[in-house]
């Protein structure tokens, strides 16, 4: 089959490799219909996330056919499938609170030393995220083997064209639960660093979820220009001093709850972002903590800081002082896709929730290379890329 | 300061820094002790005691998740012999003989003489309630060759601590659900992981 795999930083390609196969019993293999790149792979692309191998297939946003199951799949062949990005066993304890991407049994077991040393424990297995999340094979290709098939993938009804529930597998639970995290209460101001897929449906989702005002801050002019288009009101933080603007905004107060949809890779000339920055290529730190640490600062006494951005390893200057004098409170981790999926298929189906809006292009998985550079180089148009496996070349 | 355990807390022995006192501590609990470099781990798994304790006492069930160990051969009742893979396509053996057993709660075992690989140790399967059963084991054992035995065979996941680790997540995945996760994409690919 063909696939797009990883060979070093801005460097991804199509290669053929070979099929996918049924391994275990709860297995399934999927004929990919339509696959998204997510601002994680970027991460990716950008060489910022350590154990991954030349060859590596990417991919954990993707959906499609069911065309073979293992003895004990439930899925039936012919089903669609939205499939999510964490993989769960559905019978460890962890499962069973539904915190699926704290999944005992996800891993591999030699791969969970990884995080056992890194984190203190081991997490539950990613689609095409390096081999500290498994190693496993991702879905921007033809095929994908599925493990767990049983407890994962949610089956599309018929007649719901792709791009309705596509991001079920990451984007949209990932949004919901940022929100949620925020414990947001009627008539509270919602702050959201990061106006790119995830911060944009946190915007949806906290107004579904009684925010009175959310505040979108990005520096994209497009991004910001969506946010507005869900009821948002923006700061754009290249024109704006953000936490001054926050404050009067606010009427001096700070937003209730603060949402850092950004991660690791935050943008701007800010001194400690560079500071981060020169450390980050240098290997004394790893991660570039700008929006978090403004957020922390920005966020009222005693509010809630919801962190969805992905973090990877070891800080510097983060305000533990401003965290604990002011009283706050953290929520964060991968997201708990397989508890969220069924309830937001519902309001996809019922039309509360609108994600169509986000896909800026699509392209055939041959032009996977030019859409990673695309996503990469020009993130104020290129909101989302769909690949699609069935779609031919793109005419030069 | 004495040998450290006299200021004993509530902590297992195994994670004392005082490893040979603890090591000594915990043979003078197992009869018929063998081997003087202790590893113990606890993995909590969400089934019943009964389930675990029957899958695990018949020992021919032990290679499917053992993934260093070729064959077990199952004397009788409570005596077995081992064959492991060790570094660099070895092989190690040994006999093996029940040295105490409460049903569904606790086996002991230790290697007899002859063994390349001198060990003893127990798994305790401790009911945990609406959690499942914390399975213990604990383990004493004379590294294959050494200590630069042990370096290498840690290169290889040979070494016993690091292999009881793994093979203890195995037993967890197989019996909370069924099967052991692999990311291998092809069946080619799962059999030369497997090797
Ligand atoms: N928790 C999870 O399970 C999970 C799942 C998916 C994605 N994520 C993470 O969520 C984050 C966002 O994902 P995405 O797909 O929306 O990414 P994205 O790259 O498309 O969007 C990030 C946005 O942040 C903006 N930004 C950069 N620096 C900023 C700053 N200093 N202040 C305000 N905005 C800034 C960028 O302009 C961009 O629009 C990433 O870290 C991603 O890895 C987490
Ligand atoms: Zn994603
Ligand atoms: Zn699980």
């Amino acid at each position: 089959m063909r696939a797009l795999t990883w060979h070093g930083k801005h460097d991804v390609r199509v290669d053929t490799v070979d099929d996918p196969e049924i391994l275990n019993p709860r297995d399934a293999i999927i004929k990919i219909t339509s696959t998204a790149i997510c601002g994680s792979d970027l991460h990716l692309y950008d060489g910022y996330i350590p154990t991954m191998q030349a060859g590596d297939i990417l991919g954990h946003e993707f959906m499609g056919e069911v065309v073979e199951v293992g003895a004990k799949s439930t899925l039936q062949k012919g089903q669609r499938v939205v499939v999510p990005f964490t993989i769960a066993c559905g019978s460890c304890y962890h499962c069973g609170k539904h915190q699926y991407s704290a999944c005992d049994n996800g891993l591999p077991a030699d791969n969970q030393d990884i995080g056992q040393e890194m984190y203190g424990q081991p997490m539950s297995g990613l689609f095409g995220y390096s081999h500290l999340t498994g190693g496993y094979a991702g879905g921007q290709a033809e095929y994908v083997r599925v493990p767990f098939s049983d407890v994962g993938p949610i089956i599309i009804p018929d007649g719901v064209e792709d791009e309705k529930v596509l991001f079920l597998s990451d984007i949209l639970p990932t949004g919901w639960m940022a929100a949620e995290n925020a414990d947001i209460e009627p008539g509270d101001t919602v702050a959201v660093w990061g106006c790119g897929p995830v911060g944009l449906f946190a915007v949806q989702s906290a107004f579904l979820m009684g925010a009175e005002r959310v505040i979108a801050i990005d520096h994209f002019p497009h991004r910001l220009e969506l946010a507005k288009k869900f009821g948002a009101e923006t700061i754009n933080f290249e024109e704006t001093a953000t936490y001054e603007a926050l404050l009067q905004m606010t009427g001096g107060i700070g937003p209730d709850a603060v949402i850092d949809a950004v991660g690791l890779e935050a943008h701007g000339f800010f001194v400690d972002n560079v500071i981060d920055q020169i450390k980050a290529s240098t290997f004394l730190g790893t991660d570039r903590i700008h929006s978090i640490r403004q957020a922390i600062i920005a966020c009222r006494k005693g509010g809630r800081v919801s962190m969805p951005a992905v973090y990877g390893g070891f800080v510097d200057k983060f305000p533990l002082g401003a965290f604990m004098e002011k009283g706050l409170t953290l929520k964060t981790g991968q997201t708990h896709v397989q508890h969220y999926m069924p309830a937001l298929l519902n309001a996809i189906m019922e039309n509360k929730i609108d994600t169509t809006f986000l896909i800026s292009h699509t392209l055939g998985l041959e032009d996977a290379p030019q859409g990673y550079k695309m996503f990469h180089d020009n993130q104020n148009e290129v909101t989302k890329v769909v690949l699609k496996p069935g779609l031919a070349l793109a005419a030069e | 300061m004495g040998d450290g355990l006299d200021a004993a807390d509530d902590a297992p022995l195994a994670t004392s820094k005082h490893e040979f006192a603890a090591a000594e501590a915990v043979a003078g609990t197992l009869p018929g002790a063998k081997g003087a470099t202790l590893t113990s781990r606890a993995v909590t798994i969400n089934r019943p005691s009964a389930d675990l304790f029957a899958y695990w006492r018949d020992f021919s069930n032990l290679p499917s998740f053992m993934d260093n160990v070729e064959r077990i051969d199952v004397i009788s009742s409570t005596r077995s012999h081992w064959v492991v893979k060790a570094p660099a396509g070895k092989t190690v053996e040994w006999d093996a003989v029940i040295t105490e057993e409460v049903e569904g709660e606790l086996i002991a075992w230790s290697s007899q003489e002859g063994a390349d690989v001198p060990n003893s140790g127990r798994i305790e399967f401790r009911d945990a309630g609406a959690r499942g059963t914390v399975v213990i084991v604990t383990i004493l054992y004379d590294p294959p060759a050494g200590f630069i035995g042990k370096v290498v065979a840690k290169m290889f996941q040979r070494e016993p601590a690091i292999q009881a680790r793994g093979d203890l997540r195995r037993f967890k995945q197989l019996m909370e659900t069924g099967e052991i996760a692999t990311a291998s994409r092809t069946r080619a690919q799962l059999e030369a992981e497997q090797n």
